[in-house]
């Protein structure tokens, strides 16, 4: 008879109870170093080489200073905001992560205020934008991580070789895009679905319109429509690059010459500034036209705190550390990879990084001309926006009608948010 | 040989003991399957209705209870209708393709002296491979809209400039890229299917045939496989409708159903990623159940519509 089958059925138990006992404590937020508390944070997937690293060594450098508490880091590769929005309806959230602020996170209680973080001096350092995309009913929700900002990089010498001037208006743009294309290179590149989605908010922005503004859905108007009309014909003319392996986050068409002028943020200019060195040229979405202005987006990523965890005021200090107090990590995280502009003004002005000429030309034109949609308008309007652009682009639709049509579900949606 | 009379008392009791073990040792065997099925089933059916009635913003509880309105505000939504239209034409290619072909396939398969094994093997392989995975290889390699793609390789041997397969709307190349994806995961599987039924056709059919004078592939064909195999061709069309139905891998991967370049989904959206986005991007749990009872309401019409046409259920095979 084996030992195990000698075992009485009390002992079995006694087994049974001690194993459960040993998984459960394993379970604990209690760590292995002996700290107490272990804070989960969450980022979406940065594409820069040693971002991971680093955000495992500010998590590190707080545990050192909060022996008491541990920070887990996961890094979330994929669909980010889906991943995470799951992830807040449940208990067992993330307590602190990255993401842009809705009015739905705030009305659903997912979110904890910050305002007892800021003193005056830090709110007066922010970016004003930042601090007011960031707010809900006069409560500061979020902390600004990094602002993000795309530009239209070229090769100088290739513009310059086909007697183009970096474009003024949109006509310009077309006319030059079309001037660039070869047989084995295309003049501009969007992202793979022409620029429906990289350009659908910065089209109207830079002829002068806007999206929601005073709880109104305001794109309706023939501004928005002419912008969208011009898009349908950079795609109909031959210069778009389409269909390329990377989308327009990444440079690797500028840089590869499968392009000559692309739309990228400046997260990518360390790696194209590496590659094409001084011949490589950069500015902001041109003026629609006379009436219009150069526009850029400012995007970006935001330390919240969720409000259905247990620690909160621990997930609170930790975001003031990083994201407030903490210059260093800050400076480190903003151009020490990819580069992004500093939320905090004063860091902006001291980072060396930033003061090439076409970081500090992106710094000053996202000050000037940077623009976001607010905390109201949400991911069912950008869905019902990019169906409509969809339609107009790729379709052939009439232009007003989807502009309209989008207009009319974004009213329905905005009524049942406001609900 | 002593026989000893139990009274009716006793007997009974005996018989209702057993009766209660009988009873128990069933709901013992039967209630983790039963429990599983309810709380994995059963609830979340009912807790999927509920939501489909109320208003849950960021939230999976119901209780904010608003009628019917989901379900009318999605039956007006013009995006909606348009991913029930974009799925009917998708399944109106998809299903006879994959039908014939797979039934060709077997056909030739089973023909083969040689190597059945190997050939059975090598087309059953696809199966195996995951939507996602294979997506990104017919977008990225295969249909990739640069000149170094491999179909504009192909095709610039016969002069023709690259063509983006993904991003254009007129001719709509997507479609190719969509059709041939699921084309090529798919068929494998149908295909052993159809192979197994026709290994179960007797040989004296045939022979028989062949005395009555059947000449030609095409006659036998006609008057003793295709009938032989009617239950197992009425079968397949079935699963392929449904699976066809809930396209949703290839669609969001192909033509990106979020984040950079995701207006190339309003080509063509399935209704299975529109639910997916209203539900999970836009967090309108409401709404995104409603659209789920939608698409079964809708799954369970086009599958009883197709059972009565080729009388699923009433027939077996060769009758």
């Amino acid at each position: 008879m084996s030992s195990f089958q000698q075992l009485s059925r009390r002992e079995l138990l006694k087994v049974f109870t001690f194993a459960g006992g040993a998984m459960l404590a394993g379970c604990s937020d209690k760590n292995p170093n002996g700290t107490k508390l272990t804070l989960t944070q969450w980022y979406h997937e940065y594409g820069e080489k040693g971002t991971f690293q680093a955000v495992q060594h500010y998590a590190r450098e707080y545990s050192l200073l909060n022996p008491h508490i541990a920070v887990r880091v996961v890094w979330v590769p994929g669909d980010y905001g889906t991943k995470l929005a799951t992830a807040l309806l449940t208990p067992d959230g993330p307590d602190v992560f990255e993401d842009q602020l809705t009015e739905a996170m705030v009305s659903a209680g997912q979110v904890a205020p910050l305002d007892d973080l800021f003193t005056p001096e830090d709110l007066k350092d922010f970016n004003a934008k930042d601090i007011a995309l960031n707010s809900v009913g006069g409560k500061i929700y979020g902390v600004k991580e990094i602002d993000d900002m795309q530009l239209l990089y070229f090769r100088k010498s290739v513009l310059k070789a086909a007697g183009v001037k970096p474009p003024t208006t949109m006509d310009e743009l077309i006319a030059a895009a079309h001037a660039l294309t070869t047989p084995t290179r295309k003049g501009i590149f969007l992202g793979n679905d022409g620029g429906v989605t990289a350009l659908l908010t910065v089209l109207p922005w830079s002829a002068g319109s806007d999206f929601l503004v005073d709880n109104r859905i305001v794109f309706n108007n023939p501004r928005t429509v002419a912008s969208y009309e011009k898009l349908l014909e950079l795609n109909q003319s031959g210069s778009l690059l389409m269909g390329a392996p990377t989308d327009w986050w990444d440079p690797s068409s500028l840089t590869q010459g499968l392009a000559a002028m692309q739309w990228c943020g400046l997260w990518a200019y360390p790696k194209i500034h590496s590659i094409l060195g001084d011949d490589l040229g950069a500015i902001i979405w041109p003026a629609f036209d006379n009436a219009g202005v150069p526009v850029t987006s400012l995007g970006g990523w935001t330390a919240m705190v969720n409000a259905q965890r247990p620690y909160v005021e621990e997930a609170k200090k930790f975001v003031k550390w990083l994201w407030i107090d903490n210059l260093k990590d800050q400076l480190d995280w903003c151009v020490g990879y990819g580069f992004h502009v500093p939320p905090r003004l004063s860091l902006a002005k001291r980072a060396p990084q930033l003061s090439a000429p076409i970081p500090a030309y992106a710094v000053k034109a996202l000050g000037k001309y940077g623009q976001a949609t607010p905390p109201l308008w949400n991911a069912a309007m950008t869905s019902d926006l990019t169906n409509s652009l969809t339609n107009i682009v790729k379709l052939g639709h009439n232009a007003a009608r989807s502009v309209s049509n989008a207009a009319t579900q974004c009213t329905r949606e905005l009524n049942r948010e406001l609900e | 040989m002593s026989v000893t009379h139990q009274n009716p008392e006793t007997r009974v009791k005996e018989r209702n003991k057993s009766h209660l073990r009988t009873t128990l040792s069933f709901w013992a065997f039967m209630a983790p399957a039963l429990i599983g099925l309810i709380l994995f089933m059963g609830v979340p059916i009912i807790w999927g209705f509920l939501l489909s009635l109320s208003h849950a913003q960021n939230t999976i509880h119901f209780g904010h209870f608003i009628g019917i309105r989901n379900y009318t505000d999605l039956l007006t939504d013009p995006e909606f209708l348009n991913s029930l239209y974009t799925i009917v034409i998708f399944t109106l290619f998809i299903v006879p393709i994959t039908f014939v072909f797979s039934l060709w396939l077997a056909l030739m398969v089973n023909k083969v002296g040689r190597g059945k094994a190997f050939f059975r093997t090598v087309f059953f392989i696809p199966t195996a491979v995951s939507y996602a995975a294979a997506s990104l290889i017919w977008r990225m390699s295969l249909f990739n809209g640069t000149a170094f793609g491999f179909v504009n390789h192909l095709t610039a041997l016969f002069g023709m400039s690259p063509i983006a397969w993904i991003g254009t709307a007129s001719p709509p190349w997507y479609w190719l890229v969509l059709v041939t994806v699921r084309i090529w995961l798919q068929v494998g599987f149908y295909m052993i299917i159809f192979l197994a039924a026709l290994q179960e056709i007797p040989h004296s059919l045939y022979e028989a045939a062949a005395m009555d004078g059947a000449t030609g592939g095409w006659q036998v064909l006609r008057y003793i496989t295709l009938p032989q195999l009617r239950a197992t061709s009425v079968s397949i069309l079935l699963l392929c409708l449904i699976a066809a139905f809930q396209a949703f891998d290839e669609f969001y991967n192909i033509l990106g159903g979020s984040g950079a370049s995701s207006g190339n989904i309003g080509l063509a959206r399935p209704p299975l990623v529109y639910i997916y986005s209203i539900a999970l991007s836009s967090q309108d749990f409401g709404m995104g159940a409603a659209g789920g009872f939608i698409l079964t309401a809708l799954i369970v019409m086009f599958t009883v519509v197709q059972g009565k046409l080729f009388g699923f259920g009433e027939s077996r095979e060769g009758k």
